[in-house]
């Protein structure tokens, strides 16, 4: 039985029943792509061409086609990676967090943004292959037995701990969405069918009546749905097993996600670089990490609802609850730069002072300061519900926040080495076309992802959005505020919401 | 299951939809009530406790979940230590060869992986799914927007006329009337 809460706002407006759900978001799927997307996949080949060319001139010539000097050795590659991982942690935040803690919101979003992560982790996976130099020795960096002892990875650096980590965390978000995407698969393939049993070709058809039939008959969606269902029924025993299995996935996936990003942190954490060198990194990285997560989804989310015309599932009270994600991590994120400032000073330590008054000051100061503004300042405008109710401003900030967060990982990473101990070692590090290339690929690859993703699989899930229908869309609400308006207590949705019940 | 190619009879079974969540949980119980024994519920979405209501036993799949976890776990712990402590070992900053803390990440990695790879492959393996696994669909709009009530007619006694009847009574559609559909 669920409950429908007459003060919370409806998740599903537009009085959609469940067959206007699948309709809405299966016609992306069946019709033919739009201009529109034909537009938006073209520029993104274009991005994966060009930036192919230089992340292929990468790997045939080395890493010495980027802007690095024996000072500053991890630039743009690491920055990237780190900036990827980041976005990769709201999908399993939302998918995983927001299940364990009932946010009924998490439904219409999930989708996107686990098959969002997925594609991020895909980028920042590209950036740790590239950053090795010779990608074709990559497996070294698992334990494999070899011929050269057998000589085993270090288990006690941080970057074996990574190697374990990302590879993890990649699996398992692969698993937890195509786990999710099962149910929505068998929909698309059981309409699929539906058009080969309702238009049957016979022998006795007049040519005409063949095209006709031909136009509406969908064989290669139910053949290739048909294979990517797995088998699908959708019984009670089934669904019973399957809701263990998200719940525990769930469970499996929170601790995961942030074990991820405090891995990463530890990567500069257990070194003994001033300004890398602090014990507040795990905390700072996962929730900067969930920052820039959710800004990312925040403005795919909003082209996507406008390009499917997705206004009745992702609703603004969805982008506000986002905002209010956005606002509460950004926040973590400006306490902890706060602190790091503090802790350098606080420490006595005069090469952490330096660090830290040098990122502000030093050479690096804009990058410093464009992170400050991005990431500390700009979520705060937030606060005003106006703001965080409205497109336009929660599109540019959300872009805005990417942004400062890129910044964050630049100014850690490149102004904490660029000053070495040695004052004849000082260096400054200055990207080449082939370092724009390298994240213009990346962008690449994410982008035609997210793009064939939107296209040829379901972008809500609806089986997930269908649960919550009877409690917690428009036409539920408003029957629960007539109901209390006459008097009754609660509502209860069930049985038979049309009747009413008290609880 | 019965299986034709033995010379058995195929197994038939009454097929009644529903177009509510609450009416098909309504039935399952009335249903019940009646002495009916329901095959299954086919929904397009999950409906909370009708597997209990329809008598389904308690999954089993947080067992399994639980010792692909400890596989993992135990993997982890031996692979570490066989190849820092015991093939090859070797002083790296001074640590211990077989140090517990270093060992924790790519423990806690591994128990997770394992146990989210064996317990999705369980699931598949239990439900018969996989790539390319036929689907026998009593009614294709389950994954729409109704709901199939499915009794198997050979495991009860009442007559088909009665079980239709009753389908009929607690809510199911009546054009068409609930039909048999054999597997």
């Amino acid at each position: 039985m669920q409950v429908t809460s007459p003060i919370r706002e409806p998740l599903v407006t537009g009085h959609k029943t469940m067959h206007d759900i699948t309709e809405d978001i299966c016609r992306r799927v069946e019709e033919k792509p739009s201009k529109a997307w034909l537009a938006a996949f073209g520029v993104s080949l274009i991005m994966l061409i060009v930036g192919g060319y230089a992340a292929a001139a990468t790997w045939w010539y080395g890493i010495g086609m980027w802007g690095l000097n024996k000072t500053v050795g991890w630039a743009w590659d690491i920055t990237n990676f780190v900036w990827w991982v980041g976005i990769g942690h709201a999908g399993t935040l939302i998918s995983a967090i927001l299940l364990l803690f009932r946010q009924k919101w998490r439904t219409s979003i999930n989708r996107a943004a686990e098959a969002m992560t997925i594609f991020a982790v895909i980028c920042a996976g590209t950036f740790i292959l590239m950053h090795m130099g010779r990608t074709w020795l990559a497996h070294w960096a698992l334990p494999l037995p070899n011929t050269y002892g057998s000589l085993w990875v270090n288990f006690h650096s941080p970057l074996v701990w990574d190697v374990f980590a990302i590879s993890t965390y990649l699996t398992v978000s692969l698993v937890f969405w195509y786990v999710g995407l099962i149910p929505d698969l068998a929909t698309i393939r059981d309409r699929a069918k539906l058009t080969l049993e309702k238009y049957p070709l016979l022998d006795t058809d007049t040519p005409e009546e063949r095209r006709e039939k031909r136009k509406k008959r969908r064989p290669i969606a139910a053949f290739i749905y048909g294979l990517l269902a797995f088998g699908w029924e959708g019984g009670a025993k089934v669904w019973a097993r399957y809701e263990y299995v998200a719940l525990i996935l769930a469970g499996l996936s929170t601790p995961l996600v942030l074990s991820v990003h405090t891995i990463v942190s530890f990567d500069f954490a257990t070194s003994l670089i001033p300004g890398w060198h602090t014990t507040i990194f795990p905390p700072y990285f996962v929730a900067g990490a969930i920052f820039s997560g959710f800004a990312m989804v925040q403005t795919l989310m909003l082209i996507t609802r406008k390009v499917y015309k997705l206004e009745d599932y992702i609703t603004i009270t969805h982008i506000d609850y986002m905002n209010k994600i956005i606002i509460l991590t950004g926040s973590i994120v400006g306490i902890a730069y706060i602190t790091e400032f503090f802790m350098a000073w606080y420490s006595g330590v005069e090469y952490e002072r330096y660090a830290f008054l040098n990122r502000a000051f030093g050479p690096y100061w804009w990058a410093y300061w464009s992170m400050m503004t991005c990431n500390v300042i700009s979520p705060q405008l937030f606060w005003f519900k106006k703001i965080r109710q409205s497109i336009a401003w929660s599109f540019f900030l959300s872009i805005v926040v990417n942004i400062g967060m890129w910044f964050e990982r630049f100014v850690i990473i490149v102004t904490s080495l660029h000053r070495d101990f040695i004052p004849s070692s000082w260096a400054m590090f200055y990207p080449t076309l082939y370092d724009i290339g390298d994240y213009l690929f990346t962008f690449g690859i994410f982008f035609t992802c997210f793009f064939l993703f939107a296209k040829y699989l379901p972008v809500i899930n609806m089986a997930e959005v269908k649960t919550i229908l009877n409690s917690s869309d428009i036409k539920a609400k408003e029957k629960a505020t007539e109901y209390l308006k006459e008097g009754g207590a609660v509502k209860a949705a069930s049985p038979m919401y049309d009747k009413g019940k008290d609880l | 299951m019965a299986d034709t190619r033995l010379g058995h009879t195929k197994e038939r079974f009454m097929v009644g939809i529903y177009d509510h969540e609450d009416k098909v949980v309504d039935a399952v119980k009335k249903l019940k009530n009646d002495g009916v024994k329901v095959y299954e519920v086919y929904s397009p979405h999950p409906i909370h406790h009708i597997d209990t209501y329809i008598g389904h036993p308690r999954t089993r799949i947080p067992i399994a979940a639980f010792l692909f976890g400890a596989l993992g776990t135990l993997s982890a712990i031996t692979l570490i230590t066989y190849t820092m402590g015991i093939d090859w070992p070797m002083i790296i900053g001074g640590k211990n060869f077989v140090a517990i803390p270093t060992m924790v990440p790519v423990t806690f990695e591994l128990t997770v992986l394992i146990s989210a790879l064996g317990m999705v492959a369980t699931f598949l393996v239990s439900n018969n799914m996989g790539p390319g696994k036929k689907e026998f669909m009593f009614d294709r709009r389950t994954t729409d927007d109704k709901y199939a009530l499915v009794v198997d007619l050979d495991a009860n006694t009442l007559s088909e006329e009665q079980i239709r009847d009753l389908m009929v009574k607690y809510g199911a559609e009546t054009d068409p009337l609930p039909r048999i559909v054999e597997r």
